[in-house]
């Protein structure tokens, strides 16, 4: 294995772990203090309970988060050294920021999970929104660094060195605002359907279990009005890529010709070679539509950039497809629901709904590996975007394909750790001994 | 403040926060350490000792590490680029010791408590807490012994990325870092018990490693000048090297003193100072280099914008940061009576 491709590998990898921590970090202490409040407003035990184990689940991820967290710092100079010299002083303030958004978060959580009986009910619910608030703003700020990565700003570079350093105008960079945002949304949606599709599995074991049925009612509360709203800030952002970033654009649309009256293309495989999509549905003039809201508008396409600036066509067209696709179903299930909700049914009471949910629980995270997928890969072969390659960046360090393996194997042992944890810990009913006294399964029926 | 003070303000910054992560960190990863050694009738007790006093805030001890890092790679970007080539072997070798540490120590506090699992976790926490700080005090001794130049372009893998790092010096380090951090964490474990009997076994504890820190600070010293001459020449023919070496020295003697006689408050005040003291005068023996024999806090410096807003940027975060520190002591100040002493009560299990 090549050094670079190893290189890239690691990097990947150690990305695709962290963010699934990640993005339970920024969507767990949601749910946790909206059942918390709930508990505080009705009393309800069964909302106590599922604050404390979504409280101990996050932990759990918490500190997974946080150690690969560190690994990916570190990498940033393992990897990627000339990179980390030429934009350490521009983009070194969100990662600054971040680190303090994590003290307090990593603050808060202490102050949630052992202060059950220490403070006073409403500072116990600030707590946990100081959780939330700091485990978005940790997601905001290194999302951030990553926009300017694709449309760097806040410097001038000149003979491969960088001059009038900006770091507010580089963190105030064109792709920062649909980037987050999009991110942001993206973390709610995974965290709601991911926790609502494993309860909604259980409750077609269990029809009447009350446990499972408040658990999926807060979980959809987060999670329904992301999804909703996520298709909307994905077209904003593929306007800002459209806008920034064509090469990437024209490859997700796997667009080879710059054309007047662009179509969207839907599905299909790209013929790299023959510089066409084979088996695609295209509708006519819709990607000039949707980037410029002008049917006749020109869309750039792959022809107008040299072939070695040309991202890996085939794996960021399907990954795009993957992702709206994923989006889609998420949204139209959404709908479904909030449809049922306001004519007031229990999504409970339908078993094809509960199945339709049961199979979204996976769908926003491999939505979430989907974009930045179709972000990084999309990016290439520059690490920041038209200055500097990913090739150029790379450490002169051989043998890179061996810290590769052994971290993928390190992550998928961890990986696979954690889900039997949470198995054991958080997601199993609780056991009859547990709720004899709250709850028994004739009066759940009515709860 | 003058445009030419603000890189170093910033090193010292940075010296300032990996003081703070081997006092905290540091008496974490000793913990594991005890708990790897422990023996004796009392051996389930002292680990749950352990166990409770690195308790629920040590991703908050961590974050120290974290800032040292994104302080280093922003404000000295060729330092971490330098760092992150030439000590590419170890620093991974740490990397991988944190991750199993962290999330051995988590997986442990959250499974079930009667298990085979909790002694392998425990096994696999107590084994990464004893090899990561071995490795980050070799990295120290590496950068200290002048050897990360830039990497040629030519020779071996071992030339190139073995041979800076592995010297008997920087070994010698690494072993004092490890000495220092078992030190560190059996004085603060005599206060995390109310157990007179566990009391003395950590009491016995500190006063072994604390002569260990001695010898290994001992051979790290004589072979600095031919091994760390910059470092060396800092340490023995400086004009503050005399001072230094009387208040390391005096630090030294009074947390053995101190543990001698029982007054442990007393032995973790001395303790810290005596660890900030191995920071400050490796940092202060160093200067002006930063990773000598070429980076200098002047010639590696970001922007002076960059630095200034970094500044600012500590500044507002720690008008956030100090207030919930000082709530989260508060809170958890009131001790449970029992034979832990520990932050919280309930523990994740309860
Ligand atoms: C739950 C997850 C999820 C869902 C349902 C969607 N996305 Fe997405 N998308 C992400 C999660 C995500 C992401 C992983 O969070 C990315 C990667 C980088 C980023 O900022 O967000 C992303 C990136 C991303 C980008 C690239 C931005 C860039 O390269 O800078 C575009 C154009 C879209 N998305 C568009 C869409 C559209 C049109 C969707 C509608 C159906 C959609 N996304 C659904
Ligand atoms: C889109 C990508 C990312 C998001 C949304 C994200 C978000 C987060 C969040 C929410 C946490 C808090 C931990 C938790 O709650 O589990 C965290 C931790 C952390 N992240 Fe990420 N992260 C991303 C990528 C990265 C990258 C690329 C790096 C480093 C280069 C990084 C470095 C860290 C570090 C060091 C921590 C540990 C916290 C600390 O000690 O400061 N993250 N991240
Ligand atoms: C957490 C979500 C993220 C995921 C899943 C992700 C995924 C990836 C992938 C797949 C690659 C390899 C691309 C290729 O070489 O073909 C990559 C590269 C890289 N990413 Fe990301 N990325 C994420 C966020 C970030 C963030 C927030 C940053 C930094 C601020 C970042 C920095 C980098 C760097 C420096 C590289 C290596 C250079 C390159 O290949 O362009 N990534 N990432």
């Amino acid at each position: 294995m090549p050094d670079l491709l190893a290189a890239r590998s690691q990097m990947a990898v150690s990305l695709g772990f962290h963010i699934l921590f990640a993005v339970v970090g920024i969507g767990m202490p949601l749910l946790m203090v909206i059942a918390e409040q709930r508990y505080r407003s009705t009393g309800d035990p069964i909302c106590l309970e599922l604050a404390k184990r979504w409280a101990k689940g996050t932990a759990i991820l918490f500190a997974v988060g946080a150690v690969s967290g560190t690994v990916l710092s570190f990498e940033l100079g393992l990897l990627w050294p000339e990179f980390m010299r030429l934009a350490g002083p521009v983009i070194g303030m969100p990662f600054s920021l971040e680190g303090f958004a994590f003290f307090i978060e990593a603050i808060f959580i202490g102050v949630y999970l052992y202060g059950w009986d220490r403070i006073p009910p409403r500072a116990h619910v600030l707590a946990g929104l100081a959780v939330a608030v700091s485990g978005a703003a940790s997601g905001i700020f290194v999302v951030t660094a990553n926009a300017w990565m694709n449309s760097p700003t806040g410097f001038e570079m000149a003979a491969g060195k960088v001059t009038g350093v900006d770091p507010i105008a580089g963190m105030l960079n064109p792709m920062t605002f649909q980037q987050t945002l999009h991110m942001t949304l993206a973390a709610y949606a995974a965290t709601g359907f991911a926790v609502a599709g494993i309860h909604a599995a259980l409750l077609l074991v269990e029809r009447h279990n009350a446990f499972h049925r408040r658990a999926l009612g807060i979980a959809l509360l987060v999670g329904a009005p992301a999804a909703v709203l996520q298709p909307l800030s994905g077209d904003v952002s593929a306007r800002a890529v459209g806008a920034w970033q064509p090469a990437k654009l024209a490859a997700m649309e796997s667009h080879f010709e710059t054309e007047r009256r662009a179509p969207f293309t839907i599905g299909g495989i790209p013929d790299v070679e023959a510089r066409r999509t084979r088996y695609a549905i295209q509708v006519p003039a819709g990607l000039s539509l949707l980037l410029h809201h002008d049917p006749d508008a020109v869309v750039t396409g792959l022809d107008h950039f040299p072939r070695r600036d040309w991202p890996p066509v085939t794996i960021v067209h399907l990954a795009f497809q993957v992702m709206i696709a994923l989006g889609t179903y998420l949204a139209l299930l959404s709908l479904w629901i909030g449809w049922r909700a306001l004519r007031r049914h229990d999504p409970c009471d339908s078993p094809w709904m509960l199945r339709a949910i049961a199979v979204a629980a996976p769908m926003g995270f491999l939505a979430i590996e989907a974009g930045w997928t179709v972000t990084e890969v999309g990016r290439q072969p520059w690490v920041i975007y038209g200055l500097l390659r990913t090739a150029d960046a790379v450490t002169p360090m051989p043998g890179l394909v061996v810290p590769f393996v052994g971290f993928t194997l390190l992550y998928c042992a961890l990986g696979a750790i954690v889900v039997w944890m949470l198995y054991r810990q958080i997601i199993r009913s609780p056991r009859h001994s547990e709720w004899s006294r709250v709850y028994s399964p004739r009066e759940a029926a009515r709860v | 403040m003058s445009e030419s003070g603000l890189p170093g303000v910033m090193a010292g910054l940075v010296a300032l926060s990996l003081n703070a992560y081997v006092l905290f960190g540091g008496a974490d990863f000793g913990g594991g350490v005890w708990d790897l050694l422990a023996s004796g009738p009392s051996k389930a007790r002292q680990r749950e000792v352990i166990g409770h006093a690195i308790g629920p805030i040590w991703e908050a001890n961590h974050v120290w590490l974290i800032l040292a890092i994104v302080l280093t790679f922003t404000c000295f970007p060729p330092v971490f680029a330098r760092l992150g080539i030439v000590l590419h072997v170890p620093l991974t070798l740490m990397l991988i010791g944190i991750v199993l540490r962290g999330s051995a120590f988590t997986f442990r506090a959250y499974d079930d408590e009667h298990d085979a699992a909790q002694r392998r976790w425990g096994r696999i926490f107590a084994v990464a807490s004893l090899l990561t700080p071995l490795l980050l005090g070799v990295c120290i001794g590496a950068v200290a012994s002048g050897r990360v130049g830039p990497v040629p372009a030519r020779g071996s893998f071992a030339d190139r990325f073995v041979d800076p790092w592995l010297t008997p010096f920087s070994l010698a380090v690494g072993v004092l870092a490890v000495a220092v951090f078992a030190h560190l964490a059996a004085v603060f474990l005599t206060l995390e018990t109310r157990e007179p009997d566990l009391e003395d076994v950590f009491r016995r504890e500190g006063l072994w490693s604390g002569v260990t820190v001695f010898l290994a600070a001992l051979v790290a010293l004589l072979l600095a000048p031919s091994h760390a001459p910059l470092v060396g020449a800092g340490l023995l023919g400086s004009r503050w090297a005399l001072p230094f070496h009387l208040a390391t020295g005096a630090a030294a003697v009074a947390t053995l003193a101190a543990l001698w006689t029982r007054h442990y408050h007393l032995a973790r005040v001395t303790v810290g100072a005596l660890v900030s003291l191995i920071v400050w005068g490796w940092a202060f023996s160093q200067y002006p280099y930063l990773v000598p024999p070429d980076l200098t806090v002047a010639s590696a410096a970001a922007p002076a914008v960059t630095l200034r807003l970094i500044l600012i940027a500590l500044g507002l975060g720690a008008a956030l940061l100090v207030p919930s520190l000082h709530y989260l002591f508060r809170v958890f100040k009131a001790e449970p009576a029992g034979s832990v002493r520990r932050l919280p009560t309930g523990g994740p299990n309860a």
